[in-house]
């Protein structure tokens, strides 16, 4: 066996015509973060489907820790703890049982099955409500036990389907919280999906996938370097004066295409106090923009990632109907 | 927890490292499935108190209007003094079965809607196993229904409350297992591929509706357009519940067969002294009078016991194997 946790290669699958997944490839390091980073009805859901046995590839081949996603379901199933995009609980039993269930279909020997359960609620915080229906917990607290119920039978990989969709801003920073409290703790390989930029910046590496490809891959700041240095915008008092004299003296390259007086630089936290020092001309304001991923992925697009969105729901939908009924959320 | 799975943990211990190891416990991982997903059905049945309540009240109304109505309409029709709720009970019984069963199957398009469903599909548990924990799961629910019911048959309005209901009552359960894993199997094989909540009660209605009226549950299966007829022979419920009917009306025992008042007559016109008044004074001829008899009195069981088990049995296979095949095959 070799170091990587999940291969893929030419990874293909069609619903009907659709072709929802395009042939992928790619690899992922064991205890490594690996994000899926796209719009939605990109084909990240399909992808992580057929990593984790749910559907069968159209063509190409996947291995999950050595095994392969096809004829060896069974040992993948057990080395895999996963976190749908919606949620999977029996909301009519408790906390408690629906951890019980879990233990038993992946048997968790009896022995350590209590221990790891008060272990896991201990870190989900949901100690206190394990014996409550899960019919009254709040959208976060649901999400956190399914994260609890995932790492249950103590997987390889922790499959998270778009893990903070629909949450609040603090309860997702709580989920991140925990997902990087659990990287130091288990030894554990991390395989997720989002189209929150900001989520996709806690990973190790990301793969940005469009229309069932993937286009890039890297770490973030390999991928945001992509895009070129930070920019600079600046007000002042005779614009034009300015942008000769940052033509001449700072020898800067200005973006003529913009509606602004806007420059790019290489460090732009360093630039920005020698600007002030040595431009002769009065500044009203200066902004830093750095690139983050969303320029990453209108570079390599022309699109911004919630532009089709809209698109793309509706493209996810007609795909997710096959496995869901289609007035699921 | 049970001693089934005690047994099954014993089997696979903690760490899974060879694939060869948990190959050859396939049969320990399909069992796993089934206990915890009966576990689990039985669970959310006793939790959910409307479905307790409404399963035990259901049939009683029945009973209750039905039953007396038709006593009623019967005695004006002529029917003379026919017990008509003995006749009716093991036909609700039946119904209580019927629908119990298949509509236990809604619990996989309800784990579908709410993702559950998702969770016991990528586990490690074969998804035959899944199929069989729902089948064995409604059936066991279904028998608690039909034994719950079975409790109204010792009270005077019945059969009243004797060794002998007790011993129907017993001997009616291996029929009732027999039809719930069947009808399950039925409600199952429809559900497995199905998405739409709304969809399901409106197909199994229109399955459920016709094989319920023509099965002879609430009126015998005598006199009938010859068409009806040979539907009533195709519906395979028509066999359970003509089981059930034989067994609480006449009991195990198939050499007494016939009914009460016919016997009677028999016995009657043997005599021929009597015979010679009747005729004397404007009776019917005997022969004429036993076929009124037979038809105004209600039919305990048209067809023998073994043929009831035989068609119910095969039934069953048929839809068992079936829904294994619909659920391996849904996404």
């Amino acid at each position: 066996m070799n170091g990587y946790t999940v291969e893929v290669e030419g990874l293909v699958r069609k619903f009907g015509d659709l072709v929802a997944v395009k042939g992928v490839t790619f690899n992922v390091d064991r205890g490594e973060v690996f994000g899926f980073l796209g719009p939605n009805g990109a084909g990240k859901t399909t992808t992580i489907n057929m990593l984790c046995t749910l559907l069968t590839p159209t063509a190409g081949r996947a291995t999950v820790d050595g095994f392969d996603v096809v004829r060896h379901k069974r040992e993948v199933r057990q080395r895999i703890g996963l976190v749908f995009q919606d949620p999977s609980l029996d909301d009519r039993l408790t906390a408690n049982e629906n951890l019980d269930f879990h233990a038993v279909v992946y048997a968790v020997p009896h022995s350590i099955r209590e221990k790891r359960k008060r272990e896991l609620l201990e870190m989900v915080d949901l100690l206190d409500r394990a014996d409550d229906l899960v019919i009254t917990f709040s959208g976060g607290m649901k999400r956190r036990l399914e994260i609890a119920r995932g790492l249950l039978h103590h997987p390889r990989v922790l499959f998270l389907d778009e893990p903070t969709i629909g949450l609040d801003p603090q309860t997702r920073r709580y989920i991140w919280d925990y997902i990087k409290d659990l990287r130091k703790r288990e030894e554990i390989t991390i395989f997720l999906t989002t189209h929150y930029m900001e989520e996709a910046e806690h990973c190790d590496r990301i793969a940005i996938i469009d229309h069932g490809n993937i286009i890039a891959m890297d770490t973030p700041d390999n991928l945001k370097n992509m895009v070129g240095g930070d920019v600079i915008r600046i007000k002042t008092e005779d614009d034009a004066r300015a942008e000769e004299l940052l033509k001449e003296k700072f020898r800067v390259n200005i973006l003529e295409e913009r509606d602004c007086l806007c420059f790019e630089v290489e460090r732009g936290e360093e630039f920005i106090p020698r600007l002030i020092r040595e431009l002769d001309v009065p500044i009203q304001s200066i902004s830093l923009h750095r690139p983050t991923l969303d320029d990453v992925f209108l570079k390599l697009t022309g699109r911004e990632i919630r532009d089709d969105e809209a698109d793309g729901l509706a493209g996810m939908r007609q795909m997710v109907t096959r496995v869901r009924p289609p007035f699921a959320r | 927890m049970g001693a089934l799975e005690e047994k099954a943990v014993d089997l696979v211990s903690g760490e899974f490292t060879t694939p060869a190891r948990s190959k050859s416990s396939g049969l320990s991982w399909a069992m796993r499935g089934i206990y915890i997903i009966v576990l689990r059905e039985f669970r959310r049945f006793w939790r959910d108190r409307a479905r307790r309540i409404g399963g035990f009240a259901q049939p009683i109304m029945y009973l209750a209007l039905l039953g007396v109505g038709m006593e009623s309409a019967f005695k004006v029709f002529g029917g003379g003094d026919v017990p008509y709720i003995k006749f009716m009970y093991p036909g609700i019984l039946g119904l209580t079965v019927l629908f119990t069963s298949v509509f236990s199957a809604i619990s996989i398009i309800w784990d579908r809607e709410f993702g559950f469903l998702k969770e016991v599909l990528v586990s490690p548990v074969p998804r035959s196993s899944v199929a069989l924990g729902k089948i064995v799961g409604g059936s066991i629910t279904a028998l608690i229904q039909g034994a719950i019911f079975l409790v109204l048959a010792f009270t005077p309005w019945v059969y009243g409350f004797s060794l002998d209901t007790l011993w129907k009552s017993l001997a009616v359960m291996p029929l009732i297992i027999l039809m719930s894993l069947s009808l399950t199997s039925l409600g199952v094989a429809v559900a497995a591929r199905m998405t739409s909540m709304e969809g399901f009660p409106i197909v199994m209605n229109f399955l459920l509706m016709p094989m319920f009226f023509l099965s002879g549950a609430f009126f015998p299966l005598q006199g009938l357009p010859r068409w009806m007829e040979v539907l009533t022979k195709i519906d395979p419920l028509t066999y359970g519940v003509d089981a059930l009917r034989g067994i609480m009306l006449r009991g195990m025992n198939l050499a007494a067969g016939m009914p009460g008042n016919l016997a009677q007559f028999a016995a009657w016109f043997k005599d021929p002294e009597i015979l010679r008044i009747g005729l004397g004074k404007g009776y019917p001829d005997p022969s004429a009078l036993s076929t009124m008899a037979q038809q105004a009195s209600l039919p305990a069981q048209a067809y023998p016991l073994w043929l009831d088990v035989l068609v119910m049995a095969g039934f069953g296979a048929f839809l068992f194997a079936l829904a294994l095949w619909q659920f391996n095959r849904a996404e």
